[in-house]
């Protein structure tokens, strides 16, 4: 085998190189010679490839995401900003919470079991990289029709691998959502969130400082998987009995990662360890080049020493695998023998490759010959940046101009409970019980609330009850009929679903999905979403910490809808206090808040009844957003609420349907005066919440709310009847509504 | 009185058992995989999880583990031991009590808070309940149904070593609705639904799992 040297490279300036089928563009290619002042070798062309690519460079959407720096808002909480492995925010009594999610769209339609074992198991190696614990995942799901063949090949594999990998793990799922949609078919959405907690004295930030420390990998041998379009790569070799063809989509093993996250806690305990970064996308390519860049500039690797699961890889494969469940460690000389004792007591593999220089230089040696030779800042963030161009596009208009108000509407009290019923059961109404009991939502013993409740509740502090609480929201069709708009709306939703649960709104990640940047219709969708969310979270005073950008998500020129995922953080000083979302005291009255009007532009009736997707979303206002989550909170703080449910899709009667049948109650609502009971029943108007409110607490509760001139209306009383009765237009039993709910899920994947 | 509990690599519910046994008013001794070592303790929970990873049959690593081969030797002295979802699996292939864990009959992972009746509280870790009770713990595993052949199934019933039975729907296909067994002495027990996430109010849905560790923390106290 012929391997292509530093040397080589500058003697043989005119061979050919497989630059175009690595994805690079011909004018990449020729930035990267101007860059180095002659060709890369194939290790170098391998990782600036694979570091330029979309998915590590945001070369498409950086333009766009500064604005979430520029709006940030004033916040104490946030202690770690954008760029490093995860944002952290300051909870309070000296703790601290990171939070990111991150997408696995891609590989998930490959292979679904694998593509979204391993998502989780990205997104956790992140949390662990800052110092953190982590203690908790969600996930936010997108598939085709649920009738739809291929969504019976995808969920049931997305589904359990998502639960194999975080079940395994040893990791709560507390939450997230599913939605189908025919643009998901094909293009699955598969984001995963974790969090984890640190003391603030615990935070690591990936570096590589301190000339002479030892650069260490450790966890998972590396193979030969993860490799995109690797094949390429068989043109270093002239040995056509390698295997060739390496499988794209990684494999995980979260035995071998939950040792792994015990094994990394116990070195930033023992103080052994300076930084360490996970390898992800790009493996050792991106590991080298962001410690290296971040740090004091230099690193000498000695590639053949990292440990190889299969022998006949080449050194770009190498740099360019994408095995899982690996770790780069940066460690003093004193510290090597106690950091390897650690990693043996855990039965870690582990390999010293190279050392931090303070040469500004990236160097990765072969067997004594130096392959790459790079400025690592040129690599990891100096890539191409692209202002692509972005327009309204035509259709917006025609899509705006057909609003819902020409749809039928139920009027009569047996049209109004028929149409409960069917959109209790349609696919993005349905219980998702089926899915979420594959997920183990009880270990580590600290899950408050988990679903089908607003947000997720954990308990940080068993001595404080201190805790976080985390939702997830994202609606595509209202962001297709007005990207900016919809974007603050998913803001608005995850923000609403953590105040309801009594939790402070903190923090924001982002998990963006969409079609190609090269489209520009798409571009402006994304511009426009990134400009009203980074609008909203400036408003709503909660930053935007980290997050990830998935593009390409679309088939032929049939772009997914805009899908802006927020998943939003906030604190509760005793989780004790939380509010969960179920009806349980009988006599206890029902108030809704805020104001109800007659918008269904993009709303679940108007999908699911009648296929129709167009007009306006519900105005956004965030100042009553605001006012609602301070109302929640301070019920919540001062015990004057027992249960809180948001307003979301399909309205007012989804939310009150759930909170009868959280706890198998029953309730009696009336239609307040002057509302027509459609609008009141169904309508999408936002900042609104359902509260149960017990009798001694009324007043003072009515008071809070007159006070702060928020709109409540007492709308009805808990029973215990077993039955959701809407005076003077129809009830239903409780276990009707059971039915209608929790059968779709089963009788759709177990037939 | 000290409650040891395992970890090996892979356990889960490690930190969670110690917390059962702590809210019991025990005191939590942690016990690692590779120590052939007890240290002293009263009492040994092995926790749920996924010992070794479990890639040839759930368990049946984890009792070579040096620690195991005390708690064997303890378990037939009469030392209590609970082993809990992988504890249990743990407990079959180490012999210490009969039968086996297959994978669950839907083959999908199955979590939720299930209904259960404790058949017998002559044992060590059931003494506080009354037999016939009913209570809900959750239930989270893959591999929890429990089977054995027709004789060591009627033996167990007839010496009444069935311990805690599913009501309701059978979550896993296990024989005859068997949710946990006891050895013959009654200091062995094992079960596939976690008592250790029913201990706290507020992080489970109950705390009817909390019997299991005072009733071995009060048995201690007597004997």
């Amino acid at each position: 085998m012929t391997i292509d040297t530093v040397e080589l490279a500058a003697k043989t300036p005119d061979q050919p190189q497989p630059w175009d089928e690595l994805g690079l563009k011909e004018d990449e290619y020729q930035r990267i010679r101007d860059i180095l002042g002659r060709r890369p070798t194939n290790a170098e062309l391998a990782m600036y490839s694979v570091m330029w690519s979309e998915h590590c460079s945001y070369k498409s959407s950086k333009v766009h995401l500064r604005q979430f720096g520029e709006k940030a808002p004033e916040s104490d909480a946030l202690l770690v900003g954008i760029g490093q492995n995860a944002g952290v925010v300051d909870i309070g009594h000296g703790y601290a919470v990171t939070f990111k999610i991150e997408s696995h769209n891609h590989p998930s339609y490959v292979e679904p079991y694998q593509g979204a074992a391993t998502g989780v198991g990205g997104i956790v190696r992140d949390i662990l990289a800052m110092g953190a614990r982590p203690v908790a995942v969600m996930d936010s799901l997108r598939f085709g029709p649920l009738d739809a063949d291929d969504t019976h090949r995808v969920l049931p594999g997305v589904v359990a691998g998502v639960g194999g990998y975080g079940n395994c793990l040893g990791l709560p799922n507390i939450g997230g959502e599913v939605v189908f949609d025919p643009s998901y078919a094909a293009n699955p959405l598969v984001n995963a969130l974790c969090v984890g907690v640190m003391k603030h004295e615990d935070i690591h930030l990936a570096n590589a400082t301190g000339v002479g420390n030892k650069v260490v990998l450790f966890g998972a041998r590396t193979g030969g998987d993860g490799i995109g379009g690797a094949s390429i790569l068989a043109s270093e070799s002239f040995d056509d009995t390698k295997p060739s063809k390496r499988p794209a989509v990684q494999v995980g093993d979260p035995f071998m990662e939950k040792v792994l996250i015990e094994c990394c806690l116990e070195l930033f305990e023992a103080k052994v360890v300076e930084a360490i970064q996970d390898l992800g996308a790009a493996g050792i390519s991106c590991a080298t080049s962001e410690l290296a860049s971040n740090g004091d500039g230099g690193m000498h690797v000695q590639l053949e020493k990292v440990l190889l699961r299969d022998p006949s890889l080449t050194p770009g494969e190498i740099m360019m695998s994408e095995s899982q469940e690996r770790m780069m460690g940066i460690v003093t000389p004193e510290n090597l023998d106690a950091f390897l004792a650690i990693t043996a007591k855990w039965d870690v593999e582990t390999a010293v490759i190279g050392e931090v220089t303070g040469t500004g230089r990236l160097i990765i040696d072969w067997h004594g010959e130096t392959i790459a030779d790079v400025d690592p800042r040129t690599v990891a963030h100096d890539g191409p940046v692209y202002e692509r161009p972005f327009a309204r596009p035509s259709w917006q208009d025609s899509l705006q101009a057909d609003g819902p108000e020409s749809l039928p509407r139920p009027s009569s009290g047996d049209e109004l409970r028929g149409t409960l019923l069917r959109l209790l059961a349609s696919p993005n109404l349905t219980s998702k019980a089926w899915i979420t009991d594959q997920y183990d939502r009880y270990v580590l013993g600290n899950t408050v609330l988990a679903q089908p409740e607003d947000a997720g509740v954990l308990r940080i502090d068993e001595s404080t009850g201190l805790g976080v609480a985390i939702a997830t929201d994202g609606n595509g069709r209202y962001a297709k009929l007005d990207p900016y708009t919809g974007a603050q709306l998913s803001l608005a939703e995850a923000y609403r679903n953590v105040a309801t649960t009594g939790a402070r709104p903190l923090a924001v990640t982002d998990g963006l999905n969409f079609g190609s940047p090269e489209d520009p219709a798409v571009m402006w969708q994304f511009a426009e979403a990134i400009r009203g969310l980074a609008d909203g979270c400036q408003a709503l005073g909660t930053p935007v910490t980290g997050g990830n950008v998935s593009l390409y998500n679309q088939t032929g020129d049939a772009a997914i809808l805009p899908t802006a995922i927020v998943g939003l953080l906030g604190v509760l000083d005793d989780v004790g206090r939380r509010t969960p979302q179920g009806f349980r005291e009988s006599g206890q009255v029902i108030y809704l808040l805020g104001e109800t009007r007659d918008e269904f532009g993009g709303s679940e009736w108007a999908w699911a009844e009648h296929g129709h997707l167009g007009g306006r979303p519900p105005s956004v206002d965030l100042a009553a957003e605001r006012e609602l989550a301070e109302i929640l909170v301070n019920a919540s703080r001062d015990g004057l609420i027992d249960a809180a449910h948001d307003l979301s899709d399909g309205g007012l009667a989804i939310a009150l349907a759930e909170s009868v049948l959280r706890y198998g109650v029953g309730a009696r609502v009336w239609v307040p005066d002057g509302l027509d009971p459609f609008v009141f029943l169904f309508s999408e108007s936002q900042a609104r919440a359902i509260v149960a409110v017990p009798r001694s607490e009324e007043v003072r509760f009515t008071d809070m709310c007159s006070a702060r001139r928020f709109s409540h209306q007492r709308i009805g009383v808990v029973d215990d009847g077993g039955v959701l009765d809407l005076q003077g237009q129809f009830s239903v039993p409780v276990d009707e509504l059971r039915t209608a709910h929790g059968s779709t899920l089963p009788s759709a994947f177990e037939a | 009185m000290r409650v040891g509990v395992v970890t090996f690599p892979g356990s889960l519910d490690d930190r969670d058992a110690a917390r059962a046994v702590r809210v019991a008013g025990g005191e939590a001794v942690a016990l690692w995989h590779g120590d052939a070592d007890l240290r002293g303790v009263d009492a040994v929970v092995l926790p749920g999880g996924f010992s070794y990873g479990d890639y040839l049959r759930c368990g049946a690593i984890a009792r070579f583990a040096p620690v195991m081969e005390r708690v064997v030797d303890a378990a037939r002295g009469g030392l209590p031991v609970l082993g809990i979802c992988n504890g249990f699996q743990i407990l079959c292939e180490s012999h210490l009590l009969p039968g086996a864990l297959i994978r669950n009959d839907h083959r999908k992972f199955v979590c939720r808070d299930q209904p259960l009746r404790v058949e017998s509280a002559a044992t060590a870790w059931t003494s506080g309940y009354a037999a016939g009770q009913e209570i809900v713990i959750p239930l989270k595993n893959g591999e929890g149904g429990y089977v054995a052949d027709q004789r060591t199934l009627d033996e167990l019933e007839g010496e009444g070593r069935v311990v805690v039975r599913y009501l309701g729907d059978n979550p896993n296909g296990s024989y005859r609705d068997i949710a946990g067994v006891a050895n013959a002495r009654g200091n062995v027990v094992g079960l596939m639904p976690h008592p250790e996430h029913a201990v706290e109010a507020l992080t489970g849905p109950g705390t009817d799992g909390l019997g299991f560790f005072t009733s071995v923390l009060e048995g201690l106290v007597r004997a």
